[in-house]
């Protein structure tokens, strides 16, 4: 049965890259555009891993990790962050809200996959 | 590609226009941090996004002024009418290098220069270089692989206690690791404390990797790039299999424990003075815990096996067998699966701490010996594709055609027998491929093709299946010619209507050819129906995808193996059925209300989708006691989800498969049985063949 990945990202071309990448690979992938649309769409459903971007409007990309490791239900999901190279800092509070690793933009789709499998096998 | 540039101009434009509103909306109220946030935002994503997708362009010009308002976030700048107007310049340049990028119009490289600088200006002088800390997920001097030697590592990975805090799992990593090359992995697990005093959300455990591999050090330290700072890594090549060393004798296990620090030389010497082995001696004296005297002993035994191999390299290593013996040995392994099944099932029925330990072991033994046992049948489908070379080559001289054989995979593996049954199926697809798939030469560059066609074999791995799929860029099936064909054999009357997937289908039909003369090659009509059988007499199927005048491709989806599969045990009253697991994608509840909802169609709403399924009772004619809340099992075959209801699900089961006797064989819907723990027989369901079997009655009108 395969494995659900949340994608969180308010560039809709973004969004449907890494659908089109990790639906290839046999994932399935449910997407939204911000940290608050996750945390409802995350409500519904088994995840078993997300990837967020961290600048975002309503609910920003930190807020989403914090809330979710405070919910039991993802307290040991591995969270992905999508960083740019000259937001480092954010890349290191990222680390500290519990996020498990990060991919810099821009990233190849390869880039992608090889981090999703090192996190979720 | 293209079409991710089209979306990324689109979300482009919209967020530019967005940005003008914010920008004056700013320029109102200039200490609006909100605002300054949507600014921010917008250039983000657009020098994010514009460097995913190619716009260089636009991500460098767009990075200073994100860098100028992310200082005005933090309140070290603060916004003025000149940065506004920039920013609004910037917003038509930006909209400049878009249309440029469609051909539009064209940019001036001076205007981008002199806004950049002007941006600039704002910055603080000293701009420190960006964060090396990304990690480099490229291979690093893979290129190099070949003539790279093998060198052993070995590798501490101690990770702390609260490795699992950030949803940190250590298995990925060292699935990555053996990934690389041959490896032996040893847990320690001294620090694990008695189950009461246990923190289950904590890591007590430790790993040493002794890994062979061509790769460098780099690589391997990359895979633990997430876990650098929740963890102690160490890694240290131990040896390097270069010629040279081959003759010297690797490290005594004393000498490898030394150089650990694990013990002293008082103690090594001490030990030594007696006449047991080392590691027993240490182990006594409680000097050494046994996982690092485990740990020292794969190292050494890893080493010494590389070394043999590398030995032996130019001697063949391998040795005929009989395939009956193998198939003896896989039946007997089949056997030891079931009987272990039944001493598990005894053993938790008698609570006995002592039998389950024993009977955990036995099914980790069995388990193992069924994968190596398995692994052996299994070859390289390499040998069978390496033969159609000669097959295209020659055929596409007889016909006069221009063909570029590509085959990928060849390394992907298979079990014997499979491949043996594979390759008349496959010879007739690519002849079919050279004779009415790839055009003429000339026909082909009339249509804006290359002269030469290319037919592509390949095979790769997926779940618990193979993919083998032959594509050709030629003719594609005609629908009207296939249509015509097969009213005139009688297969269909000229009133069905059929969709395009389901005329390309009819080529499978028994007697079925388009081929205008019979050639020596193909066009007896006796082919594709006849594929379909062999494969399906490998419990795999065949699907074909084509496009007129672009090409097309088949696609055999083939089991790993006929003899053991992983299986969904399910109930119904009181008989068990196996649904192979491979086509599981999940299990729901059916309730009443969830019938009546239908309005007594067997469909079934699951999340956003409407899934049809398949009443098994009504299939069997089961009758007794139905319960209140049936369950569903969601199968998926190609594109197709396909519901089976049952009664109960009772789990995974290891499915050792037994064929029907001589006079069941002929029932179509199941593919076999095997025995349960408990003795009885279950029936395992031939998913595709019950899936068909519905659609055919309903399209008969047979059924509702």
């Amino acid at each position: 049965m395969s494995k659900t990945i949340l994608s969180v990202d308010d560039s809709a071309s973004i969004r449907q890259l890494v659908v089109f990448t990790l639906e290839k690979e046999g994932y399935e992938v449910v997407s939204a555009v911000d940290g608050q649309d996750a945390l409802a769409k995350a409500k519904g459903q088994a995840v078993d891993m997300v990837i967020t971007d961290l600048n975002m409007p309503n609910v920003d990309g930190i807020e989403l990790i914090q809330a979710l490791r405070a919910d039991p239900a993802f307290k040991f999901t591995p969270i992905v962050m999508l960083t740019t190279e000259s937001a480092m800092n954010k890349k290191d509070a990222g680390k500290q809200a519990g996020a498990t690793g990060w991919i810099v933009k821009p990233f190849k789709p390869e880039q992608l996959i090889a981090v999703v499998k090192r996190l979720l096998g | 590609m293209d079409a991710q540039k089209n979306l990324y101009r689109e979300e482009a434009y919209e967020l530019l226009a967005n940005l003008e509103d914010a920008l004056i909306e700013l320029e109102q109220h200039p200490d609006d941090l909100d605002i300054v946030g949507r600014v921010f935002r917008a250039m983000h994503t657009i020098k994010g996004s514009g460097a995913m997708f190619g716009f260089d362009d636009i991500a460098a010009f767009t990075h200073t002024i994100e860098t100028v308002y992310d200082l005005i976030r933090d309140g070290k700048l603060s916004v003025t009418q000149d940065i506004i107007s920039l920013t609004l310049s910037s917003c038509d340049q930006i909209k400049a290098m878009l249309d440029a990028s469609q051909g539009l119009e064209t940019v001036s490289d001076e205007r981008t220069v002199e806004l950049t600088q002007a941006f600039t200006a704002y910055l603080p002088q000293e701009e420190g270089a960006p964060d090396k800390g990304s990690p480099s997920l490229e291979k690093t001097g893979d290129q190099a692989d070949g003539q790279r030697p093998l060198t052993t590592f070995r590798i501490r990975f101690q990770p702390h206690k609260d490795l699992f805090a950030n949803g940190t799992n250590p298995l990925p990593l060292l699935n990555e690791l053996k990934d690389l090359g041959e490896s032996t992995i040893v847990c320690h697990m001294k620090d694990l404390p008695d189950l009461m005093d246990m923190d289950p959300e904590a890591c007590y455990t430790s790993w040493d990797i002794i890994l062979t591999t061509t790769s460098d050090i780099n690589t391997i330290r990359d895979v633990f790039i997430f876990v650098e700072d929740s963890s102690e890594i160490t890694i240290e090549p131990v040896d390097t299999l270069a010629t040279e060393n081959l003759d010297a004798e690797y490290k005594k296990v004393g000498e490898i424990l030394l150089e650990r620090g694990a013990i002293q030389k008082e103690d090594l010497d001490k030990a030594l003075k007696t006449q047991k082995r080392i590691g027993e001696v240490l182990l006594d004296k409680g000097v050494v815990d046994k996982s690092e005297i485990r740990s020292a002993l794969a190292e050494q035994e890893q080493i010494r096996a590389m070394r043999k191999k590398r030995a032996a390299a130019d001697e063949t290593s391998s040795i005929r067998v009989p395939a009956a013996r193998l198939d003896a040995l896989v039946n007997l392994v089949g056997e030891l699966v079931t009987v272990q099944a039944r001493l598990t099932q005894f053993s938790a029925k008698k609570s006995d701490p002592d039998l389950m330990g024993i009977a955990e072991e036995v099914e980790r033994l069995s388990a193992e010996l069924r994968d190596i046992s398995m692994g052996i049948r299994m070859l390289p489908i390499g040998t069978t594709f390496a033969k159609f070379k000669r097959l295209v080559r020659d055929l596409s001289n007889e016909l006069g055609k221009d063909i570029n054989f590509v085959m990928e995979g060849e390394e992907t593996e298979l079990d014997k027998t499979v491949i043996d049954k594979l390759s008349d199926p496959l010879v007739h697809l690519i002849r079919n491929s050279i004779d009415h798939g790839i055009e003429q030469p000339d026909k082909r560059v009339a249509s804006g093709k290359p002269a030469q066609g290319v037919i592509k074999l390949s095979a790769q791995h997926s779940g618990a299946h193979v993919l083998i799929s032959i594509a050709d860029d030629g003719n594609g099936l005609d629908v009207d010619v296939i249509r015509a064909k097969a009213i005139e054999k009688g297969i269909i009357s000229a009133e069905t209507t059929l969709t395009e997937k389901e005329i390309h289908e009819l080529i499978f039909a028994p007697g079925f050819s388009t081929a205008q003369n019979v050639t020596s090659v193909s066009g007896r009509g006796v082919g594709m129906d006849v594929v379909r059988s062999s494969i399906e007499g490998l419990s795999g199927t065949v699907e074909v995808h084509s496009s007129k005048g672009r090409g097309t491709t088949i696609t055999l989806k083939l089991p790993l193996t006929l003899a053991i599969i992983d299986g969904l045990l399910v109930n119904i009253a009181s008989e068990s059925f196996v649904i192979p697991l491979g086509a599981v994608v999940e299990c729901v509840e059916l309730t009443e209300e969830g019938k009546t909802r239908a309005h007594g169609r067997h469909l079934i709403k699951v999340r956003e989708e409407i899934i049809p399924y398949i009443p098994l009772r009504e299939t069997f004619s089961i009758n007794e006691g139905i319960p209140a809340i049936e369950q569903v099992v969601i199968t998926e075959l190609g594109d197709k989800r396909v519901g089976f209801v049952v009664d109960r699900v009772i789990g995974q089961h290891q499915t050792v498969i037994k064929t029907m006797g001589h006079m069941l064989k002929n029932i179509d819907n199941i593919s076999g049985a095997t025995i349960l723990g408990d003795g009885t027989v279950a029936l395992i369901l031939d998913v595709y063949k019950l899936i068909q079997q519905t659609e055919y009655l309903e399209r008969e009108g047979l059924q509702q």
